[in-house]
């Protein structure tokens, strides 16, 4: 226990380190699911084109050839050198793009077809329909997926260490090699892996309750401050991969 | 910076060795993920053990997949290959996921076909085997398909444990020719070549068994 208390501000280093990159890539993330999602329920077929081809290159490639691409193809391409975190959070952000986009996609589409046909006989614009009727209704259908998604990409991003990033694989693989100490280095970093996941389902839960009060229903697991503690749900389709 | 097709055909059989050993790491480890899935699917059912089993779950899933390589890898036995690590690795972790899938389907097998097997006073082998799982293992293939895609996918992070797959192939051969643009291009290529023609059959799968 001493070793893991000594090295404490290290492991804590890296888990900032690690913070950023999940917060990155979800921000990234969540910005191309929504925009290929959206598009690929639109009518025609250039806009869905456009995202499955989207959906279909980014989800077919592992996030880490996609980092090392990024890291080690593009600079000679470009002649331009990303930064290591700046890569992993472009590879993270664009491969949990993809599954968020048929998230979306498919949450949008599960919208009841009544709820679009009131907002064309209220003379609603496309814009006002998505905003006020369609979106807050598949939100709350879409987060429990997300949930899981989120917590694919912060795994994702330990990936980043074999770039030379300094997250918490990196520290606990450098404490191995400084101090042998296997079981120790790794416990450490398990353990900060697993309590950033815990934060993020934690959030994710909150967020599920407030998209479901708005639309007037009771949040799965009920109402008390106990329902934030029922198990996650996966689904089964497995959302996540 | 031009394209050196001669060079990118004269290492594309290396790169296909390299693609072999990904698919046999992924084959290899799916055959646990699918077994041991099923096994903590049912000793999930059971009282306290259960819920100490969920907690582990829980765990390995919350966890990176990369962590945990290298770190079971640093503890196994040296007569141990790295690819034997690997495989079993990649097959522990993702039975945490297909436990779940497992565990759907088998809630989703309507109450009465218990209760039938009960009346019928079958033994728990016979309910199991001839009543429930046929029906529950069914309704989950697709699902269970759309994780074989994601472990293909995962594979290579083994090359942080010294498994020579085809991403670790390409660093060797691509920094060996000076050739990295391509080397890694090809990769990326290589992997939508085996996992978009498998994502179309199983959305072929879905469509044949209804998804729960």
């Amino acid at each position: 226990m001493d070793f893991l208390i000594e090295r404490l501000p290290l492991y804590l280093e890296g888990a900032w380190v690690t913070v950023q990159l999940t917060a990155g890539g979800l921000a990234l993330a969540f910005v191309l699911a929504m925009f290929f999602g959206v598009l690929g329920t639109r009518p025609g077929w250039l806009p869905r084109a456009v995202a499955t081809t989207y959906v279909e290159v980014f989800r077919g490639i592992a996030a880490l050839v996609l980092m090392f691409w990024m890291a080690y193809a593009l600079p000679i391409l470009t002649g331009y050198q990303l930064d290591g975190r700046f890569a992993a959070i472009l590879a993270v952000g664009l491969n949990v793009g993809a599954y968020g986009a048929e998230v979306v996609r498919g949450a949008i589409n599960a919208v009841p077809r009544a709820q679009t046909e009131a907002t064309i006989a209220l003379d609603m614009t496309w814009f006002q329909r998505m905003r006020l009727v369609i979106l807050p209704q598949a939100w709350a259908q879409m987060l429990p997926t997300f949930g899981n998604l989120s917590i694919e990409l912060m795994k994702a991003t330990a990936v980043s260490f074999l770039i030379g990033v300094a997250d918490i694989s990196a520290i606990a693989e450098r404490m191995r090699q400084a101090t042998g100490e296997t079981v120790l280095a790794f416990s450490g970093a398990l353990i900060l892996y697993f309590l950033i996941a815990q934060v993020l389902i934690f959030g994710v839960r909150l967020l599920e309750r407030r998209a479901n009060r708005r639309l007037g229903r009771v949040p799965p697991g009920g109402k008390g401050i106990l329902g934030l503690l029922r198990p996650p749900a996966l689904t089964a389709s497995g959302g996540a991969k | 910076m031009i394209w050196d097709f001669e060079w990118t055909f004269q290492v594309l059989p290396d790169l296909m060795r390299g693609l072999a050993v990904t698919v046999q790491a992924t084959l290899l480890g799916y055959l646990i993920a699918l077994v041991l899935g099923l096994v903590l699917a049912m000793v999930r059912r059971i009282p306290v053990l259960g819920a100490i089993v969920h907690g582990a779950m829980e765990f390995v899933r919350t966890t990176p997949l990369l962590v945990q390589l290298v770190f079971v890898f640093a503890l196994a036995p040296s007569t141990v290959s790295a690819l034997t690590v690997g495989i079993v690795v990649l097959g522990v972790h993702y039975s945490a996921y297909t436990a779940e899938v497992y565990r759907s389907g088998i809630e989703g097998v309507a109450k009465g076909q218990w209760e039938a097997a009960r009346a019928l006073s079958l033994p728990a082998s016979r309910t199991w085997g001839a009543v429930v799982l046929p029906q529950a293992i069914r309704k989950v293939i697709p699902a269970l398909g759309n994780y074989l895609i994601a472990m293909f996918k995962d594979t290579p992070l083994l090359l942080a444990i010294t498994v020579v797959e085809l991403l670790a192939t390409a660093r060797q051969v691509g920094s060996a020719g000076f050739r990295i643009v391509e080397a890694y291009t090809v990769v990326g290529f290589l992997f939508l070549l085996v996992s978009v023609p498998s994502a179309i059959i199983i959305r072929r799968l879905e469509r044949r068994y209804a998804a729960v």
